[in-house]
């Protein structure tokens, strides 16, 4: 063995160590206690993987400008991003991955051998890579809300259709380019068309099944990594890259099952079209409450459950939320938060921002271990909740989210619906919830509403 | 050939033994596993460090992958470590 078949395999065995780094490290990610350790172990391995392929490398001066530039950028939004802004920065770092990836097979492209198994390996990770990246920085422009394009506008249902040509172009990349070799640069043809058609995959898909798209493209990207192990025929990408595919696609289904949509109505479909419209009108009015009526009944109740949704997002209510709940625990009531899966954009969004204002998440509870209790439960506040809480769900079989798991608050002795106006929420459905007679609204601007109660407790 | 059946079992295998490992994750750490698991998608830092550089279009795309998957592995697990750290127990 000469020597630099002995460096070769001394890096497979490193990597090796590194895969079971990785194994080890996302195991431990998926429960509370274990969660830091986790991610430490996980760093500990990619360390190691990078370390041992820098031992011998072609070209050091590039590799380190690379590296130092990606280092600063990357530790300086990872540390300047506000929490309530994560769901964004996950789903641009997840872009950026893809980036790396489309650039890998790319590069690939100018010097597979004569195979053709690498030939079709080259297409699909560009392909993959690509529409990572373009779809994550849709994504990531949908949950800054710096992009706002209408579901309906021309201009989607253009991108929509690239999205489709591209991947017509895909299977003719795959399957005809290598046997009648075009005339043209079909490849630039490829790289251009999988930019666009990422951007029409994501562009029509609307903000509530964000979580769904946001857990798609992860699991994208990590395939897209072990498609590049593949290609560059590197055990440590394949490892890593498919752990990360399939813990992205767990995410994927959880939220599905969440909204009991499969995964192919949420992304082709959407809500408009599969409502068959025949919407049952709303009998009975709305009771409005006012800040002062509500404290006092929050004051005579012994248990509260508290449902937060994009809405408490929206109006950065968290901290006065955590307020309110202390408050009530100091006067001796139950406080609880009842956390759907697909509130919010992202998974576990809300769990982030109860987080970050300090609530533990011992008392969080899902939707499951609160349901069969409900009617022990004094006051139910939903705040910027709406269709997690839409009983039409478990009581309407025409409607369009019917069958979807909700956190049934209806069966709480009282509820309080935290709400800026009557609008419906993002599926479009009507919440007969607003019409039950337990039910009271209070309108106005969460924060401001649940401020109002917070100094009402202080007084 | 050969090496290529020999990869894609490691492929599945791996992909099968993710999805036991994390079957059953609490919601609470929904958004830190996801982003965690994007920071390990960054180990495509070491598929870009082993790329070819014989031309110079080669060269800036090594450059450019290296650069984005480096802000992928350093952004990840730094936003990662710092949303674990507000988990806490009461």
């Amino acid at each position: 063995m000469n020597f630099i078949e002995n460096i070769s395999a001394f890096q497979n065995i490193i990597y090796i160590v590194s895969s079971i780094l990785f194994i080890t490290g996302i195991k431990m990610l998926g429960k509370e206690d274990t969660a830091v350790k986790g991610n430490f172990l996980s760093a500990l391995a990619m360390f190691t993987a990078v370390a041992i392929t820098l031992i011998d490398i072609v070209n050091p001066l590039l590799v380190i400008i690379g590296i130092s530039i990606g280092a600063v950028i990357g530790s300086l939004i990872a540390l300047k991003v506000k929490m309530t802004s994560i769901p964004e920065m996950v789903a641009l770092f997840n872009g950026f991955g893809g980036l790396a990836t489309f650039f890998i097979a790319w590069s690939e492209f100018y010097s597979i051998p004569d195979n053709t198994f690498q030939y079709v390996l080259v297409m699909i990770t560009t392909y993959i890579g690509g529409v990572t990246f373009s779809g994550s920085i849709i994504a990531y422009g949908k949950l800054s809300e710096k992009l706002k394009i209408q579901k309906t506008s021309l201009i989607t249902k253009f991108l929509t259709t690239i999205f489709y040509a591209s991947l017509i172009y895909l299977l003719y990349a795959v399957f005809i380019s290598k046997i009648f070799v075009p005339s043209f640069d079909f490849y630039t043809i490829l790289l251009i068309l999988t930019l666009l058609g990422g951007i029409g995959f994501v562009i029509p898909i609307g903000g509530g099944d964000m979580p769904v798209v946001i857990s798609l493209l992860n699991s994208f990207s990590g395939i897209a990594a072990a498609f590049a192990g593949l290609l560059l025929l590197n055990n440590v990408l394949i490892v890593a890259g498919s752990l990360v595919g399939a813990s992205g696609l767990i995410l994927t289904i959880i939220m599905a099952k969440a909204m009991n949509r499969s995964i192919g109505n949420i992304l082709f479909v959407g809500y408009a079209s599969s409502s068959s419209g025949n919407k049952s009108e709303e009998t009975g009015e709305v009771k409005p409450i006012s800040v002062s009526d509500a404290y006092l009944i929050l004051e005579n109740s012994s248990s509260v459950l508290i449902i937060p949704g994009y809405g408490m997002a929206v109006a950065q209510a968290q901290h006065v939320v955590r307020e309110l709940g202390e408050l009530l625990e100091a006067n001796g009531t139950e406080v609880k938060y009842g956390i759907h899966p697909v509130a919010g954009r992202m998974p576990g969004h809300m769990n982030v921002l109860l987080a970050e204002a300090n609530v533990p998440y011992d008392v969080l509870v899902e939707p499951d271990d609160v349901n069969p209790t409900m009617d022990t439960v004094d006051v139910a506040v939903v705040i910027g909740a709406n269709d997690v809480v839409n009983p039409s769900a478990t009581e309407e079989p025409g409607s369009p989210i019917y069958g979807m798991p909700i956190i049934e608050v209806h069966n709480a002795r009282t509820v309080f619906v935290l709400k800026r106006s009557m609008s419906s929420g993002f599926a479009g459905v009507q919440n007969p919830l607003f019409f039950k007679e337990n039910t009271r609204m209070l309108f106005g601007d969460a924060k401001d509403s649940i401020g109002g109660l917070v100094s009402e407790f202080k007084d | 050939m050969e090496i290529y059946v020999l990869l894609g079992f490691v492929l599945i295998l791996s992909i099968y033994l993710g999805l036991e490992l994390i079957s059953k994750v609490p919601s609470t750490l929904h958004t830190p596993l996801m982003s965690g698991a994007n920071a390990i998608s960054g180990i495509a830092l070491v598929g870009a460090l082993v790329l070819n550089s014989d031309t110079h279009l080669q060269e800036i795309l090594a450059l450019l992958a290296i650069t984005f998957a480096s802000i992928n592995v350093f952004g990840g697990y730094l936003v990662t470590n710092r949303m674990l750290k507000m988990f806490k127990k009461k």
